[in-house]
């Protein structure tokens, strides 16, 4: 810890050997989480890591707060239950496009529409790294991967889609390659009352090396890629091109050629039309769209727990144990 | 005028479509019947479907009631009264009927229609053919009396027929000297909402009961209280028993009760009564799946809180790599299996105690978890807050076993005061140095959890180092974990009570063992053989895993050993594998308990 008392990215790191490959995506994700997390004054004894199988899934052994390595699929389900338990913590669900999007489908998306106070963390590869090299539920069509020789033939899944479709009151996308994009959203995440989903694409430098690069690639990136901000027009290409609503279909228009930023779709992430609109420019033919895409309040379901605990102990009143065991019928043997 | 008998015990058995609220009728019966100080026992037996067919014989609701002023101990076999409400629920039940037993049937229950409903020949009323020397018949018109007697009400002729069970129930009350007022007092409750369903169920239940003092030369029966022990009583049910057990462990243990569970035939009915308790700060989560349940269980035992899943056979299987990981982590939590016919999805509704080896073997690796089984309804309470106080003072998960007999039959209960029942002392961390896999004598290591300062840890289901809980693949220390495991699961026989004999000499020819839900009827053939001067001994066993320290002693004092089980020989077989002596098994597998006669003549066969 620091002088003052509070936490340092350092005081987050364990005396673990991280076991990733070398150049993987997930050591930046890792930093930028011991980086940011420092300023979010989350006390350390209150900060809980729960994450499932895979790659990414061992994240919980590298921060030095509480922490569960679960099973496949079912981190979602683990952090549900303990923030039931315990509504004072500040849990994080680290995942990937398989343990999430694959074996853990559902849990994932009844956390989405439960809208439980948790973080998800969903580190996209487009690959199965930890069995080295299978095509996932976010690989694209004609991957050529082991167990796909000729190409996959599975439709992938489009995260944010999934994840709007399942009611998700928070819908974000960063890049392992964007550290300070990263930090400000896993800030804003944190800062979201309800089940927050935040989508990083993350690099598997061996078995899927380059599936992002048009999206990281200094040359590329500019035209591929759009950054999101509340209440600022959509633009890409340094301000070059934007983006404007003709009716419901998005358009990309040049912003040289006279165009005003006053004509362009200002983003509101409260409106879940056009989040969606955001999540379905998803092809070749569309820049990416990163930042928050929607965000709503809705009430949290610990928070409804908690509300009918304290109703009932008012209608029915302090607990009575040999009331309760008694019943409402019952008769003396003299 | 009508005479006036005193019976010691009778059983009444009603049946009828499974929309025509048996169930309903049954439960206020053995209210009552509790209520006026008779020992009984229950056996529902229920369609799978919610609205079977009507008329069919698969359809056909039952539930059956034994009761008496002499200790009751199962819901009996043959039943003295039949209440059919239409030919399907007779010819289903008639060939169990006692010979010289009563039929109390719905007379529009056998028009042609329902007849060839029920698969019987159109032409011939099966009541005809009942010969009146063997019989006692009661030929009731249920259907049109119950019209009459709520003609009046603002009621559709449906909404009308529905309270008919009340009009049978009223019979029935009437012929057994029952007092109406629980059910009464039932309906008002029920129905306070709805005044003309409260008025058609209260003057169809009268209606009946003035029916039958019209009865011509009839006879009523009066069975004088069971000579209980002195004390408190309640009628409970091996669902609710379990519930209570629960809340209970949690108010004993200081700790939260979180309960999660996906529905599932016969253990629901756990979920719907944690729902309802609120007030003592019980949360209950409707999961999306059985894996979800459990795992979120597993979530909310390590945030600190005494995490329940409850499920049947088929859930079972499908929170086996969740159990694995639960015992991996060495966390507090209960999984209750409430049985049910298997395999897959089997016989949903019935009774079976087909999952003993999943409980025991049904998972990946060496997964040792305890296992313990509730043996009546009221034990349910006392076997829940076992499994609760091993869980949390040993650091396991612990399998709980009952099963769909046990959680819907229902027999009178002296409960406890809340005072008298044991505290649970939860290991939390004080250690200044917080080690996750440190041990105490018990191998049990102590349980830090989030919010707890300077005690920050991780844990998950890879092999875990020895004391520090560190990710290992050290084969040494495999090896050394894995026996680790398994020695803290046996040292919990160091804290049971010591293991006794239900009834019986210490030593002779016959031992009849058994777990579970056979308790009753292995009481009743027992106690039958040994008035017959047979030299046979009772045992049962609630410890399935680690069996108690004392079990080869107690066997070996016996020329034979019978296993009743309602399987294919579970138990039988790990016992013939850990211990030696001559063990025999006796099977049943179909949906339904013993009947103490079939055990007993097992024993006849040794003894």
């Amino acid at each position: 810890m620091s002088m003052n008392g509070t936490l340092t990215a350092k005081d987050l790191a364990t005396d673990q050997d991280i076991r990733w490959c070398p150049g993987c995506g997930d050591y930046s994700i890792l930093k930028q989480m011991q980086t940011v997390l420092p300023e979010l004054g989350i006390e350390r004894e209150n900060l809980v890591f729960i994450s499932g199988i895979g790659c990414s899934s061992r994240f919980p052994y590298y921060m030095n707060s509480y922490g569960m390595h679960s099973i496949h699929g079912r981190a979602p389900s683990v952090a549900s239950g303990l923030k039931a338990a315990n509504p004072n913590l500040s849990v994080w669900v680290v995942t990937g496009d398989g343990d999430a999007l694959s074996i853990g489908g559902n849990q994932l998306i009844h956390l989405l529409r439960r809208n439980f106070d948790i973080n998800i963390l969903l580190f996209n590869n487009e690959i199965y790294g930890l069995t080295k090299g299978q095509y996932s539920p976010t690989s694209q069509i004609g991957k050529y991967t082991k167990s796909s020789p000729l190409g996959s033939i599975d439709h992938p899944f489009n995260p944010s889609a999934l994840a709007l479709g399942a009611d998700a009151t928070f819908v974000a996308r960063s890049m392992d390659r964007d550290p300070i994009h990263m930090r400000e959203i896993l800030r804003q995440a944190h800062q979201h009352k309800g089940t927050s989903f935040v989508e990083i694409y993350q690099n598997c430098n061996v078995f899927n090396d380059g599936a992002f690069e048009k999206f990281t690639d200094k040359k590329q990136k500019d035209s591929t890629t759009i950054k999101l901000e509340a209440g600022q027009p959509i633009t890409f290409e340094g301000g070059q091109k934007g983006l404007r609503l003709n009716g419901l279909k998005p358009e990309v228009v040049e912003l040289t050629e006279g165009q005003s930023l006053n004509d362009l779709w200002i983003h509101d992430p409260k409106d879940p039309t056009k989040a969606h609109l955001l999540s379905r420019m998803f092809g070749d033919e569309s820049p990416r769209p990163f930042g928050v895409l929607y965000q709503e309040e809705r009430f949290t379901y610990e928070d409804a727990m908690q509300n009918q605990l304290e109703k009932a102990k008012s209608t029915q009143g302090e607990p009575d144990l040999d009331k309760l065991i008694r019943g409402k019928n019952s008769w003396v043997v003299e | 005028m009508s005479q006036t008998e005193v019976l010691k015990k009778v059983t009444i058995h009603f049946a009828g479509d499974s929309g025509d609220g048996i169930q309903l009728a049954g439960s206020q019966f053995t209210l009552t019947t509790a209520l006026q100080g008779n020992d009984l026992s229950t056996f529902p037996d229920f369609p799978a479907e919610i609205r079977a067919p009507i008329g069919t014989v698969a359809g056909v609701s039952g539930f059956q009631i034994h009761f008496g002023s002499v200790e009751i101990d199962t819901p009996g076999a043959e039943p003295d009264v039949l209440v059919a409400m239409n030919a399907a629920a007779f010819s289903k039940n008639f060939k169990n009927l006692r010979k010289g037993g009563t039929i109390i049937a719905d007379e529009s229950g056998f028009d042609k229609k329902n007849l060839r409903l029920a698969k019987m020949d159109e032409s011939i009323n099966p009541l005809d053919q009942i010969n009146h020397n063997d019989y006692k018949v009661y030929r009731v018109d249920i259907t049109g009396l119950n019209r009459t007697a709520v003609a009046d009400l603002p009621l559709g002729n449906k909404e009308k027929d529905q309270s008919r069970n009340l009009f049978v129930l009223g019979l029935v009350y009437w012929l057994y000297n029952r007092n109406l007022e629980p059910t009464l007092n039932f309906l008002s409750e029920k129905f306070n909402a709805k005044p003309e369903t409260l008025e058609a169920n209260i003057r169809a239940l009268k209606a009946g009961f003035h029916y039958g003092e019209t009865i011509e030369a009839s006879t009523r029966y009066t069975i004088e209280k069971a000579k209980l022990k002195p004390g408190e009583y309640r009628n409970i049910v091996g669902n609710e028993a379990l519930g209570l057990g629960l809340v209970a462990a949690a108010q004993k243990s200081g700790l939260e009760l979180f309960y999660a569970g996906y529905p599932i035939t016969p253990a629901s009915d756990i979920l719907h009564f944690l729902a309802r308790q609120k007030n003592f700060g019980v949360k209950t989560f409707q999961a999306e799946d059985e894996i979800a349940a459990v795992t979120a269980a597993i979530g909310a035992a390590f945030g600190g809180s005494l995490a329940i899943t409850a499920t049947s056979g088929p859930g079972m299987a499908l929170k086996g790599e969740a159990l694995g990981l639960a015992m991996m982590l060495e966390l507090p939590m209960v999984i209750v299996n409430v049985q049910r016919g298997g395999p897959s999805t089997g016989l949903p509704t019935k009774t079976e105690q087909a999952d003993l080896l999943q409980a025991l073997y049904g998972r990946n690796g060496e997964a040792p978890i305890p296992v313990i089984a509730a043996s009546s309804p009221s034990d349910c309470f006392f076997a829940a807050m076992e499994a609760c106080k091993i869980a949390i003072e040993r650091m396991t998960p612990v399998i709980l076993l009952s099963d769909g007999y046990l959680a819907n039959g229902a027999e009178p209960w002296k409960f406890p005061k809340a005072a008298d029942l044991p505290q649970i002392k939860p290991l939390f961390a004080d250690d200044e140095e917080y080690q996750p896999y440190a041990r105490n004598e018990n191998l049990t290591r102590k349980w830090a959890i989030p919010g707890m300062a300077g005690k920050e840890h991780r844990m998950g289901g890879l092999e875990k180092e020895d004391i520090t809980g560190n990710v290992s693949y050290s084969p040494e220390n495999h090896e050394k974990m894995v026996k680790i495991r398994e020695e803290k699961v046996q040292k919990i026989a160091n804290g049971y009570q010591p293991l006794e004999l239900i009834q019986g000499e210490k030593t002779g020819k016959v031992l009849v063992v058994g777990w579970g839900s056979t308790l009753g009827s292995n009481k009743v053939a027992v106690r039958w053989a040994r008035e017959e001067g047979l030299s046979v001994s009772q045992l049962h066993l609630r410890h399935l895993l680690p069996f108690d320290s004392n079990l080869g002693e107690i066997l070996s004092q016996f020329e034979t050993i019978i296993v009743p089980e309602l399987n294919n020989g579970q138990l039988e077989k790990i016992l013939k594998q850990e211990f030696k002596g001559n063990i025999h098994g006796l099977n049943k597998i179909q949906g339904l308990p013993f009947r103490a006669k079939e055990i007993l003549e097992e024993i006849k066969k040794y003894a």
